[in-house]
């Protein structure tokens, strides 16, 4: 047997090319580069869309031409250029009134590729899926069964023209157009995304699923999602990508907004695996998206998320616990490998009495790269016996990344209880040793450790989604033994 | 089973071992006794392949084949079994994970699929039940807030469940209550048969009232000074290692 070294596998790792960095082409029907006021009508007009809605994409226009990048993140990277973007490209051989079965071979083939075939997805898993290519929603399942429950899970352009009422009173209420850079431009451009309400005190008996990938070359991606679970309704709502492979940085600013009115649940699962850039640093996708959630009474909101793609991420998906006994969760696990920056965390807004949050953060880094927790609890003045606790490890692999926690606490009233505890780790040459003792190689040997370090917040995704992201901290860690 | 010719090693160039000789026969029970630091940990370590140990002269054959090239895994694969002296803790992942794992990638490395959960079961009831180890105890993190004793006792667990040729138990006992020393010793012998082979590494005597050793051998300085049956522990236990080591120097 000749000697296969943990060097032979390294380098072995080191050109495996990123596992759904293939391309197809389809034709694609792409929108001019660069943004203007124009651009933003053409868009609107594109889909068809009534007057409201191409008023508030302008006025989210002019916020946002006024407004600049932020530079408080801890990532560094090349701004880009948002003149040299094209604003909208959508797979041309799209009809909204085909069925699955008349979709595109090569559109399907390349779901084969991701492992998404839609027929399987739908008997076996029992998910509702409504993917988004590019910017337009190919096919929506599942709509039947929902149907007869009164649920609404459709793209949210076809939102804007069948539920104008409810997505006028919502759009934006949880994330205002000028919260933030990305988040105005994002409302000025949005290509498309998910709409979700689920009726009064009922239960969503399936989870909803999106994929979202990026497809068409230098296209910015600017999904826009709006979940809305009325008084005492429950919905589990899950969101993973991949993306394929690219030499220019991509950009993509989504805006997903909350609503869990009074009694209500929504938990919101999320697996990212967005092209990270290649060995050397080069490509990859630019990820910073506004995530936010808003509870009223005994509502109750949890983040998960399973971030191992991208090439900088800088993302805080956010509770505002307004309504006295809600409850906001986040529960992360960050990856980040060779060059990958990511700056991620979460907000806790207390408002309301009795309000209580929980954060796990579990950041993983490797190679290069560099990972940052970057939380804020906000106690308000009103919020009496709040509690808030959290919790934020750090798992490093060699010698040449960083992790970093800013957690920031600013309580208003003196009943609040804050907790924060935080710790730093190595994965030893011992505990690999040991595993490989037992008969176990290097590389599933840091795939066990890992799984370990973040089972608190894998048990937290429903048992598919839990599968999928422990293949992905696998493929996303190869090659990092230092 | 197992042939040491000559090894030398050594750790950031400085030198550990320094000319072991040593063979171990299928059905054999071999005890390694000597001062601290002498290299006893040194050398299971080597046998077993820490990449960081460098082997510089000498070699270690395995079942007529010299393993030098192999990698931990791969020596593992072919039945070398290590209780460590200081088992590491590897937070949340389960006993029971961990040795799921162990087992499935021997079996994947001899072109077995997976054991079937049912069978994995009751392997781990069975091999629990010799130990007399708690059910509880198999579904907490390994290692991680383990007692002494209780992180040495789930060691021979997990080679009760390998079933390897040849066990090397670096002081297994040490930290072990007088019960669960009986337990563990007894869990051993059970293993025990005439094509597997122990190795133990001890300070005390007393394990070897349990384990009872065919050859007792003292390590001392990088190299094996003495060899003898079972009677040189008493004598050590009894007179220590001075006189050794004056024989060695004079
Ligand atoms: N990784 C290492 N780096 C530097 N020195 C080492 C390393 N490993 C072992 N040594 C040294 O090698 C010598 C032998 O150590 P070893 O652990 O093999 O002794 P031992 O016989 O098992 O002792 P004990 O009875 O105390 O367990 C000691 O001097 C030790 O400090
Ligand atoms: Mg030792």
């Amino acid at each position: 047997m000749s000697k296969y070294t943990e060097d032979d596998l390294r380098e072995e790792l080191k050109t495996k090319e990123y596992e759904y960095g293939f391309f197809t082409d389809i034709e694609s029907e792409t929108f001019p580069i660069g943004l203007n006021e124009d651009i933003v009508r053409a868009i609107s007009k594109k889909k068809d869309e009534p007057q409201w809605m191409t008023d508030w994409r302008l006025e989210a226009f002019k916020v946002w031409k006024e407004m600049a990048e932020p530079e408080w993140a801890n990532v560094r990277y090349t701004k880009p250029d948002f003149q040299a973007i094209a604003y909208y490209s959508a797979p041309t051989s799209v009809d909204p009134n085909k069925t699955l079965d008349d979709v595109d071979p090569d559109l399907l083939a390349m779901y084969k590729k991701l492992g998404i075939s839609v027929d399987e997805q739908k008997k076996m898993n029992n998910v509702a899926m409504d993917i988004v290519v590019d910017s337009v929603s190919v096919a929506t399942t599942f709509k039947k069964t929902l149907g007869e429950k009164g649920i609404i899970f459709m793209s949210i352009s076809e939102a804007i023209k069948e539920h104008p009422e409810l997505v006028k009173k919502h759009l934006g209420t949880v994330v205002p157009t000028k919260d933030n850079f990305y988040a105005a431009l994002n409302s000025a451009v949005f290509s498309d995304g998910s709409f979700c309400y689920i009726p009064k005190g009922v239960r969503c008996p399936m989870e909803l699923s999106t994929y979202f990938r990026i497809n068409q070359a230098g296209t910015g991606q600017f999904e826009r999602t709006l979940v809305i679970a009325d008084e005492g309704s429950y919905v589990s709502y899950l969101e993973g990508c991949t993306a394929p492979s690219r030499d220019e940085n991509q950009l993509h600013a989504a805006v997903v907004e909350l609503i869990a009115l009074d009694d209500a649940e929504i938990k919101y699962s999320t697996v990212q695996n967005w092209f990270p850039g290649n060995a050397e640093g080069k490509g990859g996708v630019y990820n910073f998206v506004t995530k936010r959630g808003l509870c009223e009474k005994n509502a109750k909101i949890s983040w998960t998320q399973v971030e191992t793609g991208s090439a900088v991420t800088w993302k805080y998906p956010s509770c505002i616990l307004k309504g006295d006994n809600s409850v906001g969760e986040f529960y992360s696990i960050a990856v980040t490998n060779n060059y990958q920056q990511a700056d991620t965390g979460t907000k806790m807004i207390h408002i309301g009495k009795n309000t209580k949050s929980t954060i796990i953060s579990k950041g993983i880094s490797a190679g290069k790269s560099q990972n940052s927790y970057r939380g804020l609890v906000q106690i308000g003045s009103r919020a009496d016996n709040a509690r808030n606790f959290s919790q934020c490890d750090s798992l490093l692999m060699g010698n040449e990344c960083g992790a970093h926690t800013f957690p920031y606490i600013e309580a208003k009233n003196k009943t609040a209880k804050v907790e924060h505890e935080a710790t730093t780790s190595k994965i030893g040459e011992d505990q690999i040793f040991y595993c490989n003792q037992r008969g176990i190689d290097t590389e599933k040997a840091i795939a066990l450790i890992v799984n370990g370090f973040s089972k608190e917040v894998l048990n937290k995704l429903p048992m598919e989604f839990a599968v999928e992201a422990q293949k992905l901290l696998e493929i996303s860690l190869e090659g990092s033994v230092g | 089973m197992l042939k040491i010719n000559n090894l030398h090693a050594s750790v950031e160039d400085k030198g550990i071992l320094k000319g072991i000789n040593l063979e171990v026969k299928a059905g054999e029970v071999h005890a390694i006794m000597g001062p601290n630091g002498s290299g006893k940990s040194t050398l299971a370590s080597v046998i077993a392949g820490k990449e960081e140990y460098e082997v510089t002269d000498g070699n270690i054959i395995f079942e007529g084949e010299d393993i030098e090239e192999l990698a931990a895994e791969e020596r593992a694969h072919k039945g070398v079994f290590l209780s460590f002296q200081y088992p590491v803790e590897i937070p949340g992942v389960s006993v029971t994970n961990f040795i799921k794992t162990a087992i499935n990638e021997s079996r994947k490395a001899k072109g077995l699929g997976d054991m079937p959960a049912k069978d994995m079961l009751k392997l781990i009831r069975e091999k629990a039940d010799l130990l007399e180890m708690d059910r509880k105890f198999l579904s907490r993190s390994l290692n991680e807030g383990f007692s002494g004793g209780e992180k040495k006792r789930n060691e021979i667990f997990q080679m009760a469940m390998l079933e390897p040729k040849l066990a090397i138990l670096d002081e297994t006992d040490s930290g072990l209550d007088i019960d669960a020393l009986r337990i563990v010793a007894n869990g051993v012998n059970k293993l025990k048969s005439k094509d597997n082979a122990v190795v133990v590494i001890t300070h005390y005597q007393r394990l070897l009232d349990y384990i009872v050793p065919d050859f007792v051998h003292v390590l001392y300085n990088g190299k094996i000074v003495k060899s003898g049956g079972k009677e040189l522990a008493h004598e050590l236990e009894e007179k220590g290692y001075d006189w050794i080591k004056e024989e060695v120097n004079a």
